[in-house]
């Protein structure tokens, strides 16, 4: 009987433990994300009480490392739209056809063997990719386009949206995957063909699932760092112009930290506040993309 | 007759539709599959010559044909072992009370919230995280130790989630049964639940190592050098890793450093693809995946 109550006794302890260790690891989730906030609100305040918030959000010039220091961040926001945007560009047609075949034309065994493959693209690191864009595709586009500079925003771009492209075709034919099968049936009662059930029934179903996929992939492309870091160049323009030098947020951060700024500087700041205005774009997409996805799910699940 | 007739024709046009989505779709499919091994002929093509021996077990080098990746390998090693330690236990712990303890209320709303937008978080800004909090506040300056400890934040989210699938495949009838015959939920954790989730589990795993191994941002940002010519004696050595080094022969004019930017990037993507491939077939034993609902 003793014996017993000291067993149970043990494993009550035990279990009281074990939660309340489990408890205290999930909370570094919490200090992780505070940490991350309260550390780029700090750092960026001690940097716009040296820098004016208007002059960078409109100067049209980024020299934070020059004599003549200028801190306007549209030019590394230039460089950061023209990658994403070539990226998604390729990414989302591509990505669409592949979802509509995998989901509504592909046996499982063409599926299975088809799906894998898109994984293995997104597991390849990305200085990877960056070798590829520059010592591959540029080359390759400069035969093309001979006004192709070395570094650009075009080859980089291309090849982010390969290595994003996965990302889409994957959500968006999981969005497909959960349209009712009554959907589709009813639209063959009423005589369609299966293309037109593909694509003007599941589609339009699936719409905010692959927008979703479409904003999540956007956000990937924004805080891509070493395929632009290598490709791209380092040069701030405010260009739309996909064939000269860029610079990303990205590719600033990385570069600046590169050569070893003293903390407390204000080129250490500097790094800070651009990270801030990364941080701000990437939640938010994210929060939309959740939203949409969210909303998918309680229409059809 | 007439209007048969243009039926006809209508169905014609709409499977002509069709096939030339099908064609576009397969040209897309193949399209992704051509830059994936032309990805991996060009590494090959350019780096298989300097591929030997010597190359993996030298020093790096001002010349480029003396230069090897040990220091850059030893340093990926102990990295990606490091940040499994920590990010495993944290990550599974994370999941088990999420899923089996956690009570409905704000805090637990709060921890969902969490690890939703760090899932969304690039990486370079881990790689500042670790910077200001590991490197400076911590004193812990480019070591082994900040670059784990930020590896191992920034994939947490990722262990969490798959985690969480898993323990989620488990069917509740096998809880139902151990904690009916008395067991507490820890002991039909241990005993039941955890073995059945650990083939999910450990792809989740895999796949975070793969991860781990290929991310070159954040421990750019922590200060890992990019020229190192010891191996690490501890944790709280500077270092220096695969990702880096091949980055640091990239940014070289030289093609001399070409070469074995190529040739390191044939070591990274063995090790990564193959981690890769592993768990996709481990996963693909597993899952069985669910009907469509009606």
């Amino acid at each position: 009987m003793k014996e017993t109550q000291r067993v149970l006794r043990r494993a009550k302890k035990e279990e009281a433990f074990v939660r309340h260790l489990f408890f205290v690891f999930s909370l570094v989730a919490i200090f992780t994300t505070l940490g991350i906030i309260g550390m780029l609100f700090f750092e960026s305040f001690l940097f716009f009480r040296k820098v004016n918030v208007l002059s960078f959000l409109t100067d049209t010039q980024w020299t934070p490392l020059f004599y003549e220091k200028h801190f306007g961040i549209l030019p590394l926001l230039c460089g950061t739209f023209l990658t994403t945007s070539i990226a998604v560009l390729v990414a989302a047609p591509l990505g669409i056809l592949i979802a509509i075949f995998l989901s509504e034309y592909a046996t499982p065994r063409t599926r299975n063997i088809c799906k894998p493959i898109l994984e293995v693209l997104a597991g390849v690191p990305t200085v990877v990719y960056g070798y590829f864009a520059l010592l591959f595709v540029t080359p390759l586009l400069k035969r093309v386009i001979p006004s192709l500079a070395g570094f650009n925003a075009l080859s980089p771009g291309i090849v982010m949206g390969i290595m994003i492209l996965p990302l889409v075709s994957s959500l968006s034919e999981d969005a497909m995957h959960a349209v009712p099968q009554s959907l589709r049936e009813a639209g063959y009662a009423l005589g369609s063909t299966k293309f037109e059930v593909a694509t003007k029934i599941v589609f339009p179903a699936a719409f905010s699932g692959v927008t979703a996929s479409f904003i999540l992939a956007l956000s990937r492309a924004i805080g891509e760092t070493m395929l632009v870091t290598i490709a791209a160049g380092s040069m701030p323009q405010l260009t739309l112009n996909p064939l000269v030098p860029v610079m990303t947020m990205t590719a600033f951060i990385a570069t600046v930290s590169l050569g070893d700024v003293p903390a407390g500087t204000l080129e250490y700041q500097t790094i800070f506040a651009v990270g801030l205005v990364l941080f701000l774009f990437t939640f938010f997409l994210n929060l939309i993309a959740r939203r949409l996805r969210q909303r998918f799910r309680e229409v059809y699940q | 007759m007439k209007s048969a007739l243009g039926t006809d024709m209508l169905l014609v046009r709409k499977r002509q539709k069709e096939k030339v989505f099908l064609v576009l779709a397969t040209l897309a499919l193949l399209f992704s599959l051509v830059v994936l091994f032309t990805l991996i002929i060009d590494a090959f093509l350019d780096g298989l010559p300097r591929l030997n021996l010597k190359f993996l077990t030298s020093f790096p080098s001002r010349k480029p044909e003396e230069a090897g990746i040990l220091p850059a390998m030893v340093g990926s090693i102990y990295v990606t072992v490091l940040t499994t330690l920590f990010a495993i236990p944290l990550g599974v712990g994370s999941a088990v009370y999420l899923e089996v303890y956690a009570p409905k209320n704000r805090l637990s709303a709060a921890i969902e919230a969490s690890i939703a937008t760090l899932g969304g978080v690039p990486s370079i800004i881990y790689g500042m995280l670790g910077l200001e909090l590991f490197a400076r506040v911590l004193q812990l300056g480019r070591s082994l130790l900040t670059g784990a400890l930020t590896l191992a934040l920034l994939v947490l989210p990722i262990v969490i989630v798959s985690a969480r699938e898993s323990l989620r495949t488990v069917p509740q009838s096998l809880w139902e049964a151990a904690l009916a015959l008395g067991a507490t939920r820890w002991q039909a954790l241990k005993d039941q639940i955890l073995p059945v989730a650990f083939p999910g589990i450990l792809t989740g795993i895999i796949l975070t190592v793969s991860r781990a191994i290929g991310e070159a941002a954040p421990l750019i940002m922590i200060g890992a050098l990019t020229y190192v010519a010891f191996l690490p004696r501890g944790v709280l050595s500077p270092f220096t890793t695969l990702p880096i080094q091949i980055f640091n022969w990239v940014s070289r004019p030289q093609k001399a450093f070409h070469a074995n930017a190529a040739a390191g990037i044939i070591v990274l993507l063995a090790v990564t693809l193959s981690l890769n491939a592993l768990s996709i077939v481990l996963r693909n034993r597993l899952e069985k995946r669910a009907p469509r609902t009606l």
